[in-house]
């Protein structure tokens, strides 16, 4: 049995190190559309406002991927140093997204990003944009491939286990592909990055507004994306997670977590709007519930039951029970009894091998583990549901916050007076970390809620560690979290000193602070212009 | 599916050493280039130019790297297991290092302060540096084999220590390493600056070309003479599903030359590797970096497959349980998924080679101190 504060440690590592990395990369999928808009209208009209916009917001991208680049080196590496048996077991699968990923998408994004920032004076403008339009797709085919293999994690489709290799291996390369989680993950999560870089595009246009300075500038971004940020935040809500829910035990379990639905309901299920949930009691206490809600959020219908944690913990008890008897198979298969018999007897169970191996935590063989020992595996087979059910909430909430104030902002853009709207400009400002709550909390729902799972019903998270010691563990956090954090001290250094400065970093004599003397009023940018060169 | 499960293997064998290969032309030079920036760079003007020679590629050349480790992870999901999880300090070495490179080169020239661009510079040369080394010392320990187990469900146990991988032979494999890429950097930038750092990058190739050489005929002396190697002595069933518990290996003196005697077209790996590394000299030293560069890039290529072929089958051998190693034969991912990804590999690398040579193509030029100080704002 592994150390359990080891793998403790390495899940918190594993975890914190994701969430960090994903602090940058919703920002470079939507961005980097942003810019291909900015861009297309900077050729389409020959305007050289546009050219500056794709200059200025570039400026913040690049500041922003660079960490991005930096710290999804280190996902790369740890699948490998920290989670070896993981890689073992299910690298045929999981490991082929990845390294096509890299072919097809890694590749693209990375080779064309250079010339975005430097081929400015090399490059014809129809090329640049070319260039720039490569690199937003394949930053997001690279999330495509990416949520193909976590919705893998999600969903195991298209794959078998095989007690010959011991190990997952892959029977349909096209289940694989158009597993129906992975495709509404990647419409959710690369929408959800669409938004964050609309709320960060607005929320720094909206301040310079705010100031008085760089206006045409400051309204150009504000327009094109408020506009992206509406569209984005709609498919958000409307092509939400939620059908994905449906699909496999994993995703129903943590349906069912998220609404702390312990008892299954008759249809349609009541929305729980505050509550305390306790896996101890398995009960939520002090509810407040809306009729009917949640069967219309997570099965679109009226009459489909959202099943309930207990109904859910008794079919993972009998699974558990299964799964004894095939690792029970399983020893005899791998310690040479090869029989017939033995394969027909294994065969059979095998599905269930994974709850078996839940046991691991609690005895060395699991196909001699006493009755309270099962009860501990069943109470495991479900995760902690308070810090999901309060992290969804978050989630919708910060969602909902961002679709009234893009419905505003919209509205009085269209207008065209929102420079007017004050109040609105300065909540823009101080909702740019909304999205980030977000998108956190929604990682967080997504990947805790798959506990106690690293690949759904096939490999507990206990087991998929690497032999390491506790030890080994808290050097190696220790140096994360050292590079981590001077390297968002140092980020937020530039970001805020850019986003202060505003297109006048780009030295082009147009801007606010290379204008001698004034502030608000004048629109510097609509001066006369250099010619373009 | 079209080939069989053995061709596959040999193939994946192949793409794995083409994919290396490919980080080391391309993003190993760009380390070799980090490891001269605080040396061939006088001035601030100066370091701009190295690094704005190398600044609109190193991150599409970077992928070569982590497509690579991707490919082990489908491929050979136990190598990447074991390797990963056994070296874990030294790869998070590396790893710490190559940190260093994304925000050195994005961040360095947003702010005009010395001090600032001073630490990047030394941030770069560790991203450059560190990782060569690193690489090329796991390359030293996997030739004289690496203390791990598999247990009956295959999870690996590594039982040697982090400063078990810092031995003299590793140490010379991990000198080799940072020499080839630094000599393969500084043909670079002879090619692609102007007076006075080509001319500086010229005055190094030969002291880093020659020690190279050096180290790398002693490595191979020292490879035949005194370091054990490993052979599969049970028989190969062709096409077999991989188990990697069921073949029988010894360690044994001249194992590791085998192949060589085997297959004597495999020697021109390592006369391939001496070549090319001299020839890079001599072009570099009569002003023709071009050919340097194409000289250099065919000698690493050499070094890499000399390794390569010294050892297969082996991938990752074991020695305190020999029968653990990790072998082409079986350390490999399912039929299918090694065609799926073949045929990735298939379509995609062209196309990769094609655009990456397109963006080279559009970017060429000499750098400039002149170039640098017109786009002051622009460049990085």
């Amino acid at each position: 049995m592994l150390d359990s504060s080891m793998i403790e440690l390495s899940r918190w590592q594993f975890a914190s190190t994701a969430l960090y990395h994903f602090l940058f990369v919703p920002l470079t999928l939507g961005l980097s559309w942003i810019l291909v808009i900015m861009e297309s209208v900077y050729v389409m009209t020959g305007r050289e406002i546009y050219r500056d916009m794709v200059k200025f917001w570039g400026k913040l991208f690049g500041i922003n991927f660079a960490l991005g680049v930096t710290t999804g080196l280190t996902m790369e590496f740890q699948f490998g140093t920290n989670w070896a048996y993981y890689s073992h077991y299910v690298g045929d699968v999981f490991g082929a997204p990845l390294a096509i990923e890299g072919l097809m998408a890694f590749f693209l994004e990375s080779t064309f990003i250079g010339l975005f920032f430097l081929g400015w004076e090399r490059l014809s403008k129809r090329q640049h944009l070319g260039v720039t339009f490569l690199m937003a797709f394949g930053s997001n085919l690279s999330a495509l491939w990416i949520l193909i293999a976590n919705g893998w994690m999600q969903n195991p489709v298209g794959a078998e286990f095989s007690f010959e290799t011991m190990r997952m291996e892959m029977t349909s390369f096209a289940e694989l592909v158009t597993n129906p989680v992975a495709q509404v993950k990647f419409v959710h999560t690369v929408a959800a990055g669409y938004v964050t870089a609309s709320m960060f595009v607005l929320g720094i246009s909206a301040w310079y507004m705010l100031k008085g300075r760089d206006l045409a500038f400051a309204k150009r971004s504000f327009s094109v994306a408020v506009g992206f940020g509406m569209a984005s935040i709609l498919s958000v809500i409307l092509l939400g997670d939620e059908s994905g829910y449906e699909v496999g035990d994993i995703q129903r379990v943590k349906l069912a977590a998220i609404e702390a639905e312990w008892e299954t309901e008759p249809a349609p299920a009541a929305f729980t709007v505050y509550g305390n949930p306790n896996n101890d009691d398995r009960e939520t206490h002090d509810a407040i519930k809306i009729p009917w809600l949640l069967g219309l959020i997570a099965t679109r219908s009226l009459d489909t039951e959202v099943k309930g944690l207990k109904d859910l913990m008794a079919e993972h008890e009998v699974r558990i029970r299964n799964g004894m008897i095939a690792y029970e198979y399983l020893e005899l298969l791998r310690g040479g009894a090869d029989t017939p018999e033995n394969r027909t007897a294994f065969e059979k169970h095998k599905a269930d091998l994974g709850y078996g191996l839940l046991l691991k935590t609690y005895v060395e063989n699991p196909a001699q583990a006493s009755e309270e020992q099962i009860q501990l595996a069943v109470k495991d087979s479900i995760p902690e549901v308070a810090p999901i059910f309060w992290a969804f909430r978050v989630m919708v909430g910060a969602g909902v916050w961002m679709l009234l104030l893009l419905v505003l902002g919209f509205y009085f853009n269209a207008k065209r007076v929102i420079q007017q709207q004050r109040w609105l400009l300065w909540l823009f400002l101080f909702s740019i970390p909304m999205p980030w709550i977000a998108v956190e909390t929604g990682w967080f729902v997504a990947e805790f809620g798959r506990q106690p799972w690293a690949i759904g019903e096939v490999l507990p998270t206990s087991i998929a560690a690497s032999s390491l010691t506790a030890n080994d563990l808290i050097i190696s956090i220790s140096g994360f979290l050292i590079f981590y954090t001077t390297l968002f001290m140092i980020e937020m250094f530039l970001m805020v000193k850019f986003a202060r400065l505003g297109p006048s970093s780009l030295h082009t004599g147009r801007y606010h602070h290379e204008q001698s003397g004034h502030a608000g009023g004048m629109t510097p940018a609509t001066a006369p212009q250099k010619p373009v060169e | 599916m079209i080939l069989d499960y053995e061709t596959l293997k040999v193939v994946w064998w192949l793409l794995v050493g083409i994919l290396l290969i490919g980080f080391a032309v391309t993003d190993g030079m760009d380390m070799g280039v980090g490891t001269l920036l605080p040396f061939l760079g006088k001035t601030d003007d100066e370091r701009r130019v190295i690094i704005n020679t190398i600044g609109p590629h190193w991150d599409g050349n970077q992928v070569w790297l982590i497509t690579a480790g991707g490919a082990i992870f489908a491929a050979w999901p136990l190598v990447y297991a074991a390797a990963f999880s056994g070296f874990y300090f030294a790869m998070l070495l590396a790893l710490f290092g190559l940190f260093f490179r994304p925000v050195g080169f994005d961040y360095r020239s947003k702010i005009a302060n010395k001090h600032w661009r001073n630490a990047w510079d030394w941030g770069l040369f560790i991203g450059g540096a560190v990782p060569a080394l690193v690489f090329g010392i796991a390359f030293g320990n996997l030739l004289q084999g690496v203390p791990f187990h598999l247990d009956d469900f295959l999870r690996p146990y590594y039982s040697g220590s982090f400063l078990g991988l810092l031995n003299p032979f590793a140490l010379l494999a991990g000198f080799i390493s940072l020499g080839m890429l630094t000599l393969h950097g500084a043909i670079w930038l002879q090619l692609r600056t102007a007076e006075p750092i080509a001319e500086r990058a010229k005055a190094v190739t030969k002291q880093i070309g020659l020690a190279t050489i050096a180290a790398f005929a002693l490595a191979g002396i020292w490879l035949a003479t005194g370091i054990d190697g490993f052979r599969v002595v049970s028989e190969h069933i062709p096409n077999a599903t991989p188990n990697p518990l069921t073949k029988e290996v010894i360690q044994e003196a001249h194992a590791w030359l085998s192949n060589y005697g085997t297959y004597p077209l495999t020697l021109l790996f390592p006369l391939l590797g001496f070549a090319g590394l001299g020839l890079s000299i001599v072009g570099s030293l009569n002003d023709r970096p071009g050919w340097g560069l194409v000289a250099s890039s065919l000698g690493l290529t050499g070094i890499i497959m000399t390794a390569g072929a010294a050892m297969f089958p082996f991938i990752m051998p074991s020695t305190t349980h020999p029968n653990s190693s990790l072998i082409a034969w079986d350390a490999v991912s399912s039929h299918l998924t090694l065609s799926v990804m073949f045929w990735a590999a298939v379509i995609f690398i062209p196309l990769i080679l094609l655009y990456t040579t397109w963006t080279y193509v559009m970017m060429w030029r000499r750098v400039t101190v002149e170039e640098i100080q017109a786009q002051d704002h622009l460049a990085y």
